[in-house]
């Protein structure tokens, strides 16, 4: 951090400037000729928690795309469908059993050992044939996207989360004092936060987990030089089959996470690949601090979208993509 | 030059070619309408759709997933510029300014999005191309102004020009055949043409080319404007064929169809997307018979895998591969195998 205020002082200075307004912008009481500017603050800061909290959703999504893209140059154009099958087997076991948590639980656990089993079935036999492994993905996402329709049909799924979890935590954050003079404070859903709770979480284990563990240094090494790694006697193809299961898992997890903070049915499969898609463009591949960076300018960019440019919304994340690519072919954090 | 192209001519046209041919004009007389229309038709405009993306793909060695967006959105300007029923847009202008004006401008947006694209190489392309493919479809769902939004545009059809009714099935069968055969030929002789000779060669070897002084950059986005101008005219057709545009028709799940098309055919001829094209075609719409229509979508994955396991190079890949085997029962010597061409890093 001081490294970085030392090598860039005049940028450092304007983001620190930037993070104190919007922090002054969340918890100041705005006066009149800024909301007749920008509008009402709860607008504002509801799209500012949605967008950081949709971030978090969406680091879960990317963070296992992003793993297993970085060692394996495997472009998982299934990783949305995995998405969806974890949100519908987290759906039946929570069903089943009542518990939100086992569903969440069964959900990583399924899709851990479908992301092995893919990996030992699928991609092992074409490694390093880039396109036709990405091409069997999408072979895998179509059958899959169909049989699941099969199964579960075109209906919408809304998980019902534990007691805790759900309704509205009172925040405090003042939207407006009203005429008598009391303040009003932000209310917004537990689940929301929660979600963004177990994005930094996850993301804390993963960065724990592949900086300060040995398998971690072997998968990071295994980024750098698989071919070195496996000359130094590790069991590569082992290494692959954990890193593609964490993915997995993460995937099925997200699944569930996003589910009950939106909703599962068809077509979201779509959704959360392009996301994970976009994140990874523009924070780098196979960079799960990029991941994070990707998800939480994307995640703005879509809800501030949402909230103040209707119907160009897609628009403003596209362009994000486009400047990324223009300046950093690799991605923000990508290495070239 | 001139030795060279009746050459090339002599070399593509045999007994085989001749007889296809004659089957293809000779089509609409034995069939009833469904078939010169909905199988006849609508086959040779997937199959243009999907050339647009071998010749990228397999000259180019850029698998774009947005061939269908190209072909869509000239499909939208035919809609916005034209006649459409859905009271929104619908300039009438007349169609000799319309339908060149389209086919250009969705080459320009082609190129376009090749000019994005050209910045990564490899799966990044597909995957980049894909996510240009996903946000122009959500961006059409969304935006009422431009693209009507949900409903998007119905009642868009081919005018009567010269007293023919291009919406009837003999003469739309027509038009689209002689559509389809002039950009298969016009590829399969650019592919020997300075630039396509170059194209390949950017292919097989970027950085060679860089050091000899071509702008690779350059020429991949130039491959990308003349795709585009395939994708745009076979779009403008695939509006006409519908009658209507919506963003469902250029839906994540119809580009894939593409690439499964153009990879199921084969991605190393350029008569292999047109024939991908017509099993797809067929599958779609005789799968029915054999199975529940509700999963069609998991007969067409599992051929697209079955193909992608068995033979990357489709089904042309499949049949080389046999009359290989028979050329060699009958003890002539096997064909002589084309190197593999040089992986670049």
């Amino acid at each position: 951090m001081r490294g970085l205020l030392e090598k860039r002082p005049l940028a450092s200075l304007m983001g620190l400037i930037g993070i104190a307004l919007v922090v002054g912008l969340i918890f100041a009481v705005w006066p009149d000729w800024l909301v007749d500017a920008i509008g009402r603050k709860k607008v504002f800061v509801n799209t500012l928690f949605n967008g950081i909290t949709l971030a978090g959703l969406y680091f879960l999504v990317a963070s296992g795309f992003t793993l297993v893209f970085g060692l394996m140059r495997n472009v998982n154009m299934a990783h949305g469908s995995m998405y969806l099958l974890g949100g519908y087997i987290g759906y039946e076991v929570a069903e089943l059993t009542g518990n939100w948590f086992f569903g969440l639980g069964a959900s990583f656990v399924a899709l851990m050992f479908v992301g092995v089993a893919m990996q030992m079935l699928v991609f092992r036999r074409m490694q390093g044939d880039d396109l036709r492994q990405t091409l069997v993905t999408i072979g895998i996402s179509i059958v899959a996207a169909d049989l699941m329709l099969a199964m579960w049909t075109g209906n919408t799924y809304q998980f019902s989360p534990p007691e805790w979890l759900y309704g509205a935590t009172q925040l405090p954050i003042i939207t407006a004092i009203r005429s008598s003079g009391d303040a009003v404070f932000l209310k917004y859903p537990t689940f929301r936060i929660f979600m963004l709770v177990a994005a930094i979480f996850v993301g804390l284990a993963l960065w724990l987990f592949l900086n300060r563990s040995k398998i971690g240094m072997m998968i990071r090494a295994g980024v750098d030089d698989r071919d070195m790694l496996a000359a130094s006697g590790v069991n590569v193809q082992l290494i692959f089959a954990l890193v593609f299961a964490i993915g997995a898992g993460l995937a099925g997890f997200a699944g569930v996470v996003g589910g009950t903070a939106l909703s599962i049915s068809p077509g979201e499969d779509i959704r959360y690949l392009l996301a994970s898609l976009v994140v990874v463009i523009v924070g780098g591949m196979g960079s799960i601090t990029g991941a994070a960076i990707g998800a939480l300018l994307i995640g703005l960019a879509e809800q501030f979208g949402l909230a103040y440019f209707p119907t160009y919304g897609v628009v403003i994340t596209f362009i994000i993509m486009i400047a990324v690519l223009a300046v950093r072919p690799q991605g923000l954090m990508g290495k070239s | 030059m001139e030795n060279n192209t009746q050459n090339f001519w002599r070399q593509q046209v045999g007994p085989v070619q001749i007889i296809l041919g004659v089957f293809l004009l000779a089509y609409p007389f034995f069939t009833s309408d469904f078939f010169t229309f909905q199988i006849g038709a609508y086959s040779l405009l997937l199959g243009t759709v999907a050339l647009s993306l071998m010749m990228l793909a397999g000259y180019g060695g850029m698998v774009s997933l947005a061939q269908l967006t190209v072909a869509g959105f000239a499909g939208y300007m035919i809609a916005i510029f034209g006649t459409n029923s859905a009271g929104v847009h619908g300039l009438d202008w007349p169609i000799w300014i319309l339908v060149p004006l389209v086919i250009f401008i969705s080459a320009l947006f082609s190129a376009l999005i090749g000019a994005i694209a050209v910045r990564t190489e490899g799966i990044y392309t597909i995957m980049i191309t894909l996510a240009i493919a996903v946000a122009f479809f959500y961006f059409t769902r969304q935006n009422y102004e431009l693209f009507n939004g949900f409903n998007g545009f119905a009642g868009v059809s081919p005018p009567s020009v010269f007293g023919v009714s291009w919406r009837d099935p003999v003469p739309f069968y027509y038009l689209t055949l002689s559509i389809a055969a002039t950009f298969y030929f016009a590829v399969l002789y650019g592919s020997r043409s300075t630039f396509g000779l170059t194209l390949q060669a950017v292919r097989d070897n970027p950085r060679r080319m860089n050091a000899l002084g071509y702008s690779v950059a350059a020429i991949r986005v130039f491959a990308y404007f003349l795709s585009g101008i395939i994708a745009g005219t076979a779009g403008v057709m695939l509006v006409w064929f519908n009658g209507r545009i919506s963003p469902g028709s250029i839906g994540v799940d119809v580009a894939i169809d593409i690439l499964v098309i153009a990879v199921v055919g084969g991605l190393k001829r350029p008569i292999g997307p047109f024939i991908g094209a017509i099993a797809f075609v067929l599958l779609e719409n005789f799968a029915i018979d054999l199975i529940d229509r509700e999963r069609f979508n998991t007969v067409i994955g599992g051929v697209f895998l079955l193909i992608v396991f068995l033979s990357p190079d489709g089904m042309l890949g499949i049949w080389e591969r046999l009359r290989a085997r028979f050329t060699r029962l009958g003890k002539t010597p096997p064909p002589v195998k084309t190197p593999e061409p040089e992986k670049a890093e």
